[in-house]
């Protein structure tokens, strides 16, 4: 299957007072369309940043500094700035985080929709328009009488399924989610992921699903990325990573999660997330690692594939390679 | 909806009549007769002075209702003011008190709206502008200077404006309303040149001393709003910059500054009042100035009655206006 998204070595670095601080540092991922990747780590470990830049919506101080972002066969990153306004939303769409404020509380949300359309096609009539932006509410689960509405006037779960209409508006190549169920409660969590995994389907777009919760995750997506400052650690199929996690960090991660067997027991993983202005050198993860060796402190470990369509950045399986 | 413009009109009457009401009593603290002030700038001026000034004095004081009771004269003056009726001038008798503010109202109306509302678009806009980080920076460094020239005080910007531009340079008349020995004749297109021509230092003075307080507190506002989610998501919706900038950001960013507005309003009377006597404009602050001066107590009242009812109307309209711009509160 040919692939909708690649994304090769894309770099982001942020300059501030105390120096250059690199947010993604050489990030490599390919998804095929209709699939569905978890991107975890801990907070300031690139996920949002990533997203960002993926939108080409890095603001100064931070800058893309490199790599390449290839949707649908066209480099993003080569784009004039005009053709990627374009491109946003149409090729690549992102479900925002913040769904409570992330509607203009002023105008109607179909204007909202409206606005969106007509930004990327100025050709269609106002009824083509009207009857788009209906169905697109229709396919969250969205009453259409909700394009009259205000965003004060929905629950919480609605204004994100309201976000998720105007995302899938343009039937995108790639979603980006970034953590969309982060401001709800459980059971509107569910039906906010079961609506974008309807959605998804239907428009047979890519979905990267950015978020810390692990249960949400193991239910919704195919694959998982463990970022761990600026580069995705392990990249494995979700049953792998939850069952046989090969990173020591990715194990880590995956221990600390509290189950029914250890329960009271609390599975940190010890020491802080490093600054990114000052990363230890070869493994950024090696002051933390319970398996660290000597190489680890000076050599950074490669890219290596092993079964199973797994990705690892780690010394302990580069040199089995 | 309807309960809710009772409410209102109730409020409305509540206001006027405590506004009335001090009024009333504020001048009567200083005990100065309106009568005997005038007949004595008169002996002063003209040497005029009767033997029977007493008895003048007396007869003008009853015919005023001067020598009643304070608190009959306070009643007198709410009934003829619930029937609109504002009563004469004391010092200007027998103009009555209507009279003098219709007669000045309009000039002080033009100049005032005008610079009010240019001065809120231009500061505002000015404001959004520089809190707008995708703004050129060339543009966002226009609101500088008027953020500058806000913290000179009217006073000072009328006295250096006319001594500048009108003495100086010759760019602009000196002062009043029209060219001297000029006949007014409102259907000639050069007289009302010649009238605009003389507004325009006053209104520069106003502009330049309140362009600068919208532009701070928008730029304010424009931080906050452009850190918002939906600015954020309307970029992420491929929007061009010009539409998150109008339908995004400036539309809310907007909505306290619409509440400021009415406020402002309020207060430009007593800019009125400088401005008028620095340029000597026969507005609504003239009068009230000249009425303050003479103990001219039916003008002082008719002028603030005036102007607390225009402010109080201002009010309540902003407030069923305020919901067509913020759908948040349109509660009934």
């Amino acid at each position: 299957m040919t692939p909708v998204l690649q994304i090769k070595n894309l770099q982001v670095s942020y300059y501030t007072d105390a120096g250059r601080a690199r947010a993604l540092d050489g990030v490599d991922l390919t998804l095929t369309a209709g699939e569905k990747l978890g991107l975890v780590g801990e907070s300031g470990s690139g996920k949002s940043t990533m997203a960002l830049a993926m939108m080409r919506m890095i603001k100064p101080p931070g800058r893309i500094e490199g790599g390449q972002v290839i949707v649908d066969g066209t480099d993003l990153m080569t784009l004039s700035e005009q053709t990627m306004l374009k491109a946003r939303l149409s090729k690549i769409a992102y479900i925002p985080q913040g769904a409570m404020n992330s509607l203009n509380p002023v105008t109607r949300i179909g204007a909202q929709m409206v606005d969106a359309i007509k930004a990327h096609d100025e050709g269609s009539s106002r009824a083509d328009i009207d009857r788009r932006c209906k169905l697109a509410l229709e396919s969250v689960d969205l009453s259409s009488s909700v394009f009259k509405m205000y965003a004060h006037e929905l629950s919480g779960g609605m204004k994100q399924r309201a976000c998720i209409a105007i995302s899938i508006l343009l039937k995108p190549k790639v979603i980006i989610a970034d953590e969309p169920t982060s401001a709800l409660d459980v059971v509107t969590q569910r039906q906010v992921m079961e609506t974008i995994d309807r959605v998804q389907k239907q428009i047979g777009a890519a979905v990267i699903l950015i978020g810390h919760d692990m249960g949400l995750m193991a239910q919704f997506v195919d694959k998982v990325a463990v970022m761990y400052t600026g580069r995705i650690m392990e990249l494995s199929s979700v049953r792998d990573m939850f069952t046989d996690p090969k990173h020591p960090y990715a194990q880590a991660l995956i221990r600390s999660l509290p189950n029914l067997e250890n329960k009271g027991v609390f599975n940190g993983i010890p020491g802080m997330a490093p600054a990114l202005l000052q990363l230890p050198g070869g493994c950024a993860f090696h002051p933390r690692c319970s398996k660290v060796m000597e190489n680890c402190k000076t050599q950074r470990p490669p890219s290596t594939n092993i079964s199973g369509g797994r990705i690892l950045e780690c010394h302990l399986y580069s040199e089995k390679a | 909806m309807i309960k809710l413009i009772i409410r209102r009109l109730l409020f409305l009457i509540t206001v006027i009549w405590a506004a009335s009401t001090i009024v009333f009593f504020i001048p009567r603290i200083s005990q100065k007769n309106p009568v005997r002030e005038r007949f004595a700038t008169l002996a002063i001026s003209g040497g005029f002075s009767p033997k029977d000034l007493e008895v003048i004095i007396a007869s003008y004081n009853t015919k005023f209702g001067l020598d009643k009771p304070l608190f009959e004269q306070y009643t007198d003056y709410l009934s003829s003011i619930s029937r609109f009726d504002l009563g004469v001038s004391y010092n200007k008798y027998p103009r009555t008190v209507l009279e003098l503010i219709m007669d000045s109202l309009p000039w002080t109306i033009v100049l005032l709206l005008v610079t009010t509302v240019l001065s809120f678009v231009i500061g505002n806009l000015l404001g959004a502008i520089a809190a707008w980080p995708r703004a050129p920076r060339w543009l966002r460094t226009f609101a500088t200077p008027f953020i500058l020239l806000q913290g000179v005080p009217p006073v000072l910007m009328g006295v250096l404006l006319l001594f500048f531009i009108g003495f100086k340079l010759k760019l602009a008349p000196l002062g009043g309303a029209y060219s001297t020995g000029v006949i007014p004749d409102w259907s000639s297109l050069t007289f009302i040149w010649d009238v605009v021509w003389h507004q325009i230092l006053p209104g520069l003075a106003l502009l330049l001393g309140s362009v600068g307080g919208w532009t701070l507190s928008m730029r304010g506002m424009g931080i906050t709003i452009q850190g918002e989610d939906y600015v954020n998501f309307a970029e992420h919706k491929g929007l061009g910059g010009y539409t998150i900038f109008k339908d995004y950001y400036l539309r809310n960013a907007l909505l306290p500054q619409a509440t400021g507005l009415a406020l402002a309003l309020g207060g430009v009377v007593v800019s009125a009042i400088v401005i008028e006597s620095q340029f000597g404009l026969p507005g609504i602050g003239r009068v009230l100035d000249a009425a303050i001066r003479s103990n001219d107590f039916l003008v002082i009242y008719g002028v603030v009655l005036f102007v607390t009812i225009a402010v109080a109307t201002l009010m309540v309209l902003m407030e069923f206006i305020y919901p067509l711009l913020d759908p948040r509160i349109r509660n009934e």
